[in-house]
């Protein structure tokens, strides 16, 4: 009852409100009440899994596990920021409010917060993210074989679009007329072309699929017909 | 690879970031006298309280190098700022241990990586703390304190909403996920937040990933234009109409893709090649320009080896040794 039932109820409750509201307009007050009370759950969730990372990596440090070192880096990092933080340091006052030092915005240029996220945070994601490029090249070079059509389409797509929207693209088929039928083939139209047309397509009905895959599941979820998400157990 | 080489490149890699930063170092140092300074404008603020204590702070101001020096010069208040400056080596030396993974996995890649988990999880903790948590929960609980001491701009006619005891109760719950013998307390909250986002996403997916697409899609297969038919927008059309068509044959699994069927759900897989050869393109493209972003901030920003934004007051290397090659 209490580990399965209630929270089901809850669930269906919860959602079926969300769900009323767009039908019934009295019922809006409480759809923002309650999307404000899930946005404060959200933010929970954030401090949960801050107390996880510091639970697993408190662990492998006091087990002394392989790697405990960097553990250690993670821990300090994770508390430093979180002081800096939560804590407003090097923040200034606002200058309407001179006496409120907390008062003043954290992630304004200068605090200990922007520079976390300045020389800290961006360029370490943007350089783990960058580094990809080398690697979808070489996975690419490795599984996109032009071995059937279907491949042929994938990579000649993906070589037009390339070049379609560098300065080689436009030089390549710069002998075309910019103006008739011949335009359209000019690589920086035909990149146009394929964008709105083909891959309008597909896209479009990849997204129609996801939403009634979307809309299915959580009408699963609601009716209490999926309970995955309570997990094994009594 | 071999143990001794995974080894053999740990150390490679380590060395080539020493090396890097030795590099640096010297060509701030003599090359590029004062590469990497970062110059900031202050202004002082000070603010007397109604109790007659002085407030006082500086608030620092990015200005690129030539436009500090200008200023300074100017008898404007300006000059390098040495935590500014610390924090873009101290960022530089973070990408290079970043990119030393490309010659495989060592110590100061670890390391760095071990930053960037800790670093995010407090980052976005304390953006839900400041952003969410304290406007929403703690500034309905407690107006007056948040008042004066978070949010001075909170109105006056804040009162006490009781109604929040109800998400602070489920967010205690949700915590108690940690302590392992009461930790099936938090499917409470765990089941509103999946029961809000179902009953939010049913209904937006719906009306913006469903609907909205179909409008779209519902297009003339025969256009005729001013001049007569168009063959370039029915040609469009068609591929965009039975395009769309032939990809959703393909999603419909309870048919058997045979026949005349298989046939559709064949080209509908051509068109799906297309769009996803088009977002290998896109994420190819995105990923070098981030790349390209990063060697920007390393040989500009840094080392001012390159100066595209005309930022750096000395003649930047590449232009002094491009005169002499031509």
């Amino acid at each position: 009852m209490l580990k399965r039932t209630i929270p089901m109820l809850l669930a269906m409750a919860a959602g079926i409100v969300m769900i009323l509201a767009y039908f019934f307009p009295w019922l809006t007050p409480l759809q923002d009440q309650t999307t404000v009370w899930f946005n404060i759950l959200a933010a929970v969730a954030f401090i949960l899994g801050g107390g996880n990372l510091l639970k697993v990596h408190l662990k492998k440090v006091s087990d002394r596990r392989e790697g405990w070192a960097y553990s250690m880096i993670t821990l300090a990092a994770f508390v430093g920021v979180l002081v800096i933080g939560l804590f407003k340091l090097g923040v200034n006052p606002l200058d309407d409010f001179p006496a409120q030092r907390m008062a003043g915005d954290f992630r304004a240029e200068g605090s200990g917060f922007w520079y976390v996220y300045e020389y800290v945070f961006a360029p370490l994601t943007a350089t783990i993210f960058s580094m990809l490029a080398f690697y979808v090249a070489s996975a690419a070079f490795r599984a996109f074989r032009a071995k059937n059509f279907e491949a042929i389409l994938l990579l000649s797509t993906a070589f037009v679009i390339l070049l379609g929207r560098t300065a080689a693209g436009v030089f390549l088929t710069d002998f075309l007329p910019e103006e008739g039928m011949l335009a359209n083939f000019r690589l920086e139209n035909l990149t146009v072309w394929i964008m709105n047309n083909p891959v309008t397509a597909g896209n479009r009905a990849i997204m129609i699929g996801i939403a009634l895959g979307t809309a299915s599941v959580s009408l699963k979820i609601l009716l209490g017909v999926d309970r995955s998400y309570l997990g094994g157990g009594d | 690879m071999t143990h001794a080489a995974r080894r053999g490149n740990a150390t490679f890699g380590v060395l080539l970031v020493l090396i890097g930063v030795a590099i640096a170092i010297l060509n701030a140092v003599a090359l590029r006298p004062g590469a990497g300074t970062q110059w900031t404008q202050r202004t002082e603020h000070v603010h007397t309280l109604e109790d007659g204590t002085e407030v006082r702070w500086t608030e620092h101001e990015a200005v690129s190098v030539k436009e500090g020096r200008e200023m300074a010069a100017a008898d404007q208040d300006a000059a390098p700022l040495l935590s500014r400056t610390l924090g873009l080596w101290g960022a530089a030396i973070l990408t290079l241990c970043i990119f030393s993974f490309l010659l495989g996995d060592n110590p100061l890649y670890k390391a760095a990586e071990a930053i960037v988990v800790g670093a995010s999880a407090a980052y976005w903790m304390v953006i839900g703390f400041w952003e969410t948590m304290v406007p929403n929960l703690i500034a309905g609980l407690f107006p007056e304190w948040t008042r004066s001491n978070f949010m001075p701009r909170l109105s006056e006619d804040a009162s006490v909403d009781f109604l929040l005891l109800i998400p602070l109760a489920l967010s205690v719950l949700l915590l108690l996920r940690l302590a392992p013998k009461i930790g099936w307390i938090s499917r409470w909250p765990t089941a509103f937040i999946i029961g809000v986002f179902c009953g939010l996403r049913f209904i937006s997916s719906l009306e913006a990933d469903f609907l909205s697409q179909i409008g779209p899609t519902i297009k003339p297969l025969i256009v005729i234009g001013e001049n007569g038919f168009d063959l370039e927008s029915s040609f469009s059309n068609i591929v965009l109409v039975l395009g769309t068509l032939a990809c959703l044959v393909y999603f419909f699994f309870s048919v058997e893709h045979k026949g005349a069927i298989g046939k559709v759900a064949r080209s509908g897989i051509w068109m799906l090649m297309i769009t996803f050869g088009a977002a290998f393109g896109y994420t190819v493209m995105g990923r070098i320009a981030l790349l390209a972003g990063r060697f920007e901030f390393l040989f500009d920003d840094w080392l001012w080896l390159i100066d595209p934004k005309d930022a750096h007051p000395a003649q930047a290397f590449l232009q002094t040794i491009a005169p002499m090659l031509m």
